[in-house]
């Protein structure tokens, strides 16, 4: 599904991304830790296609064709979706509004009137959001988890086929992160997922297949879930000699 | 369409116009007796005759402003533009015998529609007078007078000689001296005690033809205790030579009345819009204008509420879209005059491809007016680096218990905005369309939703194929 190879990014000049590669299949939950600036939000905004990053050199293939053929909004609509570890503000629309035009700018058929109410409200309850959320502005005033839950919420009803999840459990409280990954879960079996965090917590509530520690813009080791469990207590110090 | 036509309107929708049929038109070009004949035509008592002339001596001496855009001002043609256009012998009650040019007009503009749906009366203005009019049978019954302004002084001539000019006196500016000179059409309106008035009443302006100049003169009195909402909307063809239109309206709200006064203009952007807006607010009464600018080529209009009784309130929530070769030159003022009154004002614009939006405003508490609260914001969002916005606000305060509150911004859509709505699926152009509305949702959420919702689709379309 997700195919990166040997890619080098960078951002105004400075290389961040120094040769990574990985590959991402349907049903398969990955997990990236690593220190702080080892490249982990870089990788997901480039996968999705921010602007401001330079491919210098190496290759992102999504669904067996280049990325690059690819603008923002058609990554989107092709079926990939980034949940933001600092989603934007955006004054004045209503998150009711916003998630019915995403919701129908992404899926190819999408369920319109009673049927997205629907879904949407089923959603809603699973993520336990009050129905107050509609009328709020996009991320307006949200506190750090009323953003999150914002995101995950996005997710389902956008149904990726790869979602990427940049820190998204950083600054949940316990039952907030139960929440979140009760949504991670829901899409997993059908997606692939790439999931970024600093912490094994998450992992509590969700099984990864493969966890992978990125140091200085390069994957220096891949295990199992044991591994997530090791980099916690260990620190990254033990594997500065591999990057 | 014709190509050429279709060139000339691009995004703008309503560019298209109607052949020029006519009953009346006047040569172009303004004299005295110009003016005595528009009087005389319209067979008006003698003292709106001395009215019009004196206004018209005055407009000749008075000087244009020299603050607002001074360039395109000394640019009108006053001798270029059809002061007087009669295309229907009356004003209709019944579709049906609205000439049928016009009348397809109006369909395409949805009033028929509209006015079936959610309004309590419509008048609609051709060129220079109304070609249809009515309202609903119990507001009639309740004596609630709506009228074109022409119909207004004929049956009511008491009416409007006690306070026609009151509140914009001829000499308030070289705009309102022509208007006053040159009047036609516009909406009368009369509120009795008590009495208030649950649907919007709607008026539209349409001006048709070339270099055109649309003169409506509106006047409202909401008695004691009454209230009433009346919406205006205005739309033009496209021409590549201008028009000109220069209203006057005139508001008076009687102890403890609400007149509340929405407008989206949607000139195209050959229209020259200059436009004196005023309210008298008395005792506890309250005056809301809520005033959208989304056409024209200049607009100068700055809605004024004068709070001359104890307890009375303003609002003015205003929004302003300048694109390509527009300048919107709007704001507010507000005139503390009496004690303990309260004001708001919001203003939000938006330019866009070299347009140019100013926030000019007028905060003003006199000395004898103490306790007076006021709150004063103005935001604008420039969307690309040739765009210009600038604000101009005046305090005058002779009172120092007054409360006051000014807050201003200048913002430009972050590219982070964009990121996270095109990662959500949309396209620049809809993601900018997303947040221009967002961004003037202050003030489309005070509209009736038809108008809310009309207004964003018009702003969506300005949005597109304007990124490259």
């Amino acid at each position: 599904m997700l195919r990166v190879e040997d890619l080098h990014v960078s951002v105004d000049g400075t290389s961040i991304i120094k040769g990574l590669t990985l590959t991402i299949n349907r049903g398969e939950i990955h997990v990236i830790m690593g220190r702080n600036g080892a490249g982990k939000s870089t990788l997901a905004n480039v996968v999705m296609g921010h602007p401001a990053y330079e491919i210098t050199s190496g290759e992102i293939h999504f669904q067996g064709r280049p990325l690059d053929e690819l603008a923002v909004f058609e990554r989107a609509r092709a079926g990939m979706f980034l949940s933001f570890q600092y989603p934007a503000v955006i004054p004045g629309v209503q998150v009711g509004t916003f998630l019915k035009k995403s919701v129908a700018s992404v899926r190819d058929d999408p369920p319109k009137g009673r049927a997205f109410r629907k879904e949407l409200n089923e959603a809603m309850s699973k993520l336990e959001m009050d129905k107050s959320f509609l009328s709020r502005y996009v991320n307006d005033g949200f506190s750090g988890g009323e953003k999150k839950r914002l995101e995950i919420l996005q997710m389902l009803l956008l149904k990726p086929s790869l979602a990427l999840l940049d820190e998204t459990d950083s600054g949940l409280d316990i039952d907030a992160l139960r929440i979140v990954s009760k949504g991670i879960n829901e899409i997993a079996p059908e997606a692939g997922c790439l999931i970024i965090t600093h912490y094994q917590r998450l992992l509590d509530h969700v099984k990864p297949h493969y966890v992978h520690a990125m140091i200085d813009g390069a994957i220096v080791k891949t295990g199992g879930p044991e591994l997530a469990l090791e980099l916690e207590e260990r620190g990254y110090d033990w594997l500065d000699a591999a990057a | 369409m014709s190509e050429e036509a279709f060139e000339a309107v691009g995004d703008y929708k309503y560019g298209f116009h109607d052949p020029e049929n006519h009953t009346i038109r006047f040569d172009k070009g303004l004299s005295e007796q110009v003016v005595r004949d528009i009087s005389e035509l319209k067979n008006e008592p003698q003292w709106m005759t001395d009215i019009r002339v004196k206004a018209y001596r005055h407009f000749e001496e008075r000087a244009m402003p020299d603050w607002g855009n001074c360039n395109l001002l000394e640019s009108i043609n006053f001798e270029n533009v059809t002061y007087f256009l009669r295309s229907s012998n009356q004003t209709e009650k019944n579709w049906d015998d609205v000439p049928d040019d016009i009348k397809n007009t109006f369909d395409r503009l949805g009033i028929p529609d509209a006015e079936q749906k959610w309004l309590g009366g419509v008048t609609a203005q051709y060129e220079s007078e109304a070609v249809y009019h009515s309202i609903r049978e119990d507001l009639e019954e309740q004596g609630v007078i709506f009228l074109d302004m022409d119909t207004g002084l004929k049956t009511h001539p008491e009416l409007v000689k006690k306070f026609f000019g009151t509140v914009v006196p001829h000499s308030d500016n070289k705009f309102s001296a022509l208007n006053t000179a040159v009047w036609s059409g516009g909406s009368f309106i009369y509120v009795p005690k008590g009495i208030s008035v649950e649907m919007p009443v709607q008026a539209y302006f349409r001006i048709n033809a070339k270099n055109m100049g649309q003169f409506e003169r509106t006047l409202i009195i909401a008695d004691e205790g009454s209230t009433i909402h009346y919406v205006e909307g205005c739309t033009a063809p496209s021409y590549s030579t201008d028009s000109l239109h220069s209203a006057v309206v005139e508001l008076v709200a009687m102890e403890g009345a609400k007149i509340r006064y929405s407008t989206v203009q949607n000139w195209s952007n050959n229209v020259y819009n200059l436009v004196t807006k005023r309210a008298v607010a008395h005792k506890n009464a309250t005056v809301e204008w809520v005033d959208g600018n989304i056409g024209s080529k200049l607009t100068m209009k700055y809605p004024s509420v004068l709070l001359k009784g104890e307890g009375a309130h303003a609002e003015v929530i205003s929004v302003a879209y300048a694109g390509e070769g527009q300048h919107q030159d709007a704001g507010a003022k507000v005139h503390h005059l009496a004690p303990n009154t309260t004001s708001n004002i919001l203003s939000k614009s938006i330019s866009k491809n070299g347009g140019r939006s100013s926030y000019r405003g007028m905060l003003q508490v006199m000395p004898k007016a103490s306790g007076c609260r006021s709150k004063v914001v103005c935001d604008a969002l420039i969307l690309d680096e040739t765009s210009r916005s600038d604000t101009y606000p005046t305090m005058e305060i002779g009172n120092s218990s007054a409360d006051l509150e000014h807050e201003a911004s200048v913002s430009k859509v972050s590219s982070e905005q964009l990121f996270y709505l095109m990662s959500r699926g949309f396209t620049e152009e809809a993601a900018m369309g997303l947040i221009v509305n967002g961004f003037f949702e202050p003030f489309t959420r005070e509209l009736p939703m038809e108008y809310a919702v009309e207004l964003n689709k018009l702003l969506e379309l300005e949005m597109e194929g304007s990124i490259g």
